[in-house]
């Protein structure tokens, strides 16, 4: 995923990608380790990916914060990848990359990427039941704002009124309760290489340690305990590999992907269809990049399955 | 102070966009007109009071022919009102739409930057003026009959993406603000004349409104800033909000003034000016929260601001409320 092509493609300036197209590509991503889904499985990851990165888009203290969520996610995957120059290289690269590109930008050009994201997750309130019960999330499907906390780094706390006359004397000063309950930030996040990114966007599942939690570290931990139905299909006939069913049973998963509602589907497109659009014509070329031409390799342990699938890749 | 009234349901959500409602109240008919965004077109609905007899109406961004697989984003919709005619403004990444779609002038810079048109205002009874990203502001002419609607102007003074754009007939004429947080005040006669800039401290400016001569702008940090429109001097800094401001409005017969932001709360204010010293005062009235909402549009209902109405990004209704 993070070769030297795709990421040329990920990097040119480009339009937000459709609903439909996003899929296709998030799809493509998962069929191209050993991993398979079928519909239901796929449709309830996909789910939960994007509610929770819509989760950390919208709560975003400040614009530029956006940058913060991404580094926040290199770091947790260098940290499974760490035993691999070869991929930590190529992560490092990447990062290079976002550092080039964004950290010139201002805030009000951060505040736009962000209002265009913004858009893409418009309208969807897909339940997620590790964000209900942690009451991150509302029973319609919206998010909670909370009204106290630390302001963003730049921001004053609400509450003073300062004025001044044709001189630039300040000659009264009033206070006002602005009805939130917040407190002073401490330091600003680091956008290095390296380095504490202080972005805390509670989304804690389980082990909350005085040690900062990185958020996307947490959402793998989280397929990787969904995965504990995970079963290593002898080979037969041609599709080497395992299944993973992201419901209790079989019969479970073949209900939900039955009685899915409509508007939920996501109709992904069909790349071998002959359409005439540009677009589509890149995406296979991109998608080109992902066939798997070895074989899948056998391991031990939970966390190599991970690391083998990013390594294929 | 205020009391909740009955919402104006949407037919789709509003966008996280600056300035995100337009309000236009038809007092004679006893109409209110509601604009807002989303996401590919445009939401319209006009209530009735008491929130009884909505209609709705929905405007996709068209762009006529040559459009590529992506549709185009609006980026603002505002009512404008002129003496002869009430316009509504589209703008969008491709262009201009007063009801007869105006194609993007200026730059051809497509590829690699984004470029869009956002900032609507109508100013000095016959133009609308219109921000784009490049930091210029089209000044359109509107004649009092027809479609003939030619670009005057070209104001070359900002360096970066307009932000919003605001007018009142008096000392000045226009406030246009940018992305930097840099704000200009024009004079209109035959054409615009700069009268002030106004430095940036570091903050986007995404809304901004005069009244009397008082500049009133909201910042990226939660700040409201007054300035005085000639001469620009700072006059007041309210640490107002604890997340991005995304609206201002201003109740013209009375001085009060709305802001709303992503931290969910809309604040009520109140301008004056002392009569013996000449210092403008503004003092906090009323706070209402929308709960887990971020706001993106808010606006008076009136011209005393007896009433408003908010929106937010995700939130499929118009919320109002009225003073009690």
């Amino acid at each position: 995923m993070f070769n030297k092509k795709f990421m040329e493609e990920l990097f040119k300036p480009q339009e937000l990608y459709s609903k439909k197209a996003l899929r296709t590509v998030y799809d493509r991503l998962a069929h191209a380790s050993i991993m398979r889904l079928n519909q239901a499985s796929m449709d309830k990851l996909y789910d939960l990916m994007t509610m929770a990165f819509k989760y950390q888009v919208l709560l975003c203290p400040r614009p530029k914060d956006i940058l913060l969520v991404t580094f926040n996610h290199l770091d947790a995957i260098k940290d499974f990848i760490r035993d691999s120059p070869n991929i930590l290289n190529q992560v490092d690269e990447t990062f290079r990359q976002l550092i080039d590109m964004y950290s010139c930008l201002s805030a009000g050009e951060f505040q736009l990427i962000r209002q265009t994201l913004l858009i893409f997750f418009q309208d969807m309130h897909i339940r997620v039941s590790i964000f209900l019960k942690d009451k991150v999330q509302n029973s319609n499907g919206r998010f909670v704002l909370p009204l106290s906390g630390p302001v963003p780094w730049g921001t004053e706390v609400p509450g003073l009124i300062r004025m001044f006359n044709c001189n630039g004397d300040e000659v009264k000063r009033a206070e006002f309760t602005n009805g939130g309950n917040y407190i002073s930030p401490q330091r600003e996040g680091s956008f290095d290489l390296y380095g504490d990114r202080k972005l805390h966007i509670k989304f804690s599942i389980k082990a909350e340690n005085a040690a900062p939690n990185p958020l996307a570290k947490e959402e793998l931990n989280f397929l990787a305990r969904l995965m504990g139905g995970l079963e290593i299909k002898k080979p037969n006939g041609s599709e080497p590999g395992f299944r993973l069913n992201l419901f209790t049973t079989d019969e479970d998963e073949e209900y939900a992907a039955l009685t899915r509602p409509e508007e939920l589907s996501y109709k992904v497109i069909n790349i071998q269809a002959t359409q005439d659009q540009q677009q589509n014509e890149e995406l296979a070329r991109i998608m080109g990049e992902f066939e798997v031409t070895d074989q899948p390799r056998q391991s031990t342990s939970r966390g190599d399955d991970l690391l083998a699938m990013m390594d294929e890749l | 102070m205020y009391r909740k009234e009955r919402s104006v349901p949407l037919k789709s959500s509003s966008s996280a966009l600056y300035n995100n409602l337009s309000v236009l109240p038809l007092r004679d008919k006893q109409l209110t007109y509601f604009a807002a965004v989303h996401g590919s077109s445009v939401s319209l609905a006009s209530a009735a009071p008491g929130g009884l007899s909505v209609s709705h109406r929905q405007l996709q961004a068209k762009e006529g022919a040559g459009v590529g697989c992506n549709s185009s984003f609006p980026f603002q919709a505002s009512w404008c009102v002129l003496p002869s005619r009430v316009l509504l403004v589209l703008t969008s990444q491709k262009g201009i739409q007063v009801r007869v779609l105006l194609p993007f002038l200026g730059s051809g810079k497509g590829g690699a930057q984004a470029v869009f048109a956002r900032g609507i205002a109508a100013a000095s009874g016959r133009f609308i003026c219109v921000g784009t990203s490049s930091g210029l502001v089209l000044v359109f002419d509107v004649p009092s009959k027809g479609t003939n609607i030619t670009l005057s102007e070209v104001l070359e003074e900002h360096r970066d993406s307009i932000t919003d754009i605001t007018s009142e007939d008096g000392a000045a004429d226009l406030v246009t603000a940018d992305d930097s947080g840099a704000l200009c005040v024009w004079k209109a006669k035959e054409e615009f004349s700069l009268l002030t800039r106004i430095s940036a401290f570091g903050w986007t400016c995404s809304s901004v409104k005069l009244w009397n001569g008082v500049i009133a702008a909201g910042y990226g940090n939660g700040q409201i800033r007054l300035y005085e429109a000639t001469g620009g001097a700072l006059r007041a800094t309210v640490s107002a909000h604890a997340r991005w401001i995304y609206a201002l409005d201003l109740a013209p017969l009375t001085g009060k003034l709305l802001s709303g932001a992503e931290d969910s709360y809309v604040q009520i204010w109140k301008l004056s000016r002392s009569p013996d010293t000449g210092d403008i005062e503004i003092e906090h009235c009323h706070s209402e929260c929308v709960t887990d909402t971020q706001l993106c549009g808010a606006r008076f209902c009136d011209p005393e601001g007896n009433s408003f109405a908010a929106t937010g990004y995700d939130l499929s209704e118009i919320v109002r409320y009225g003073q009690v």
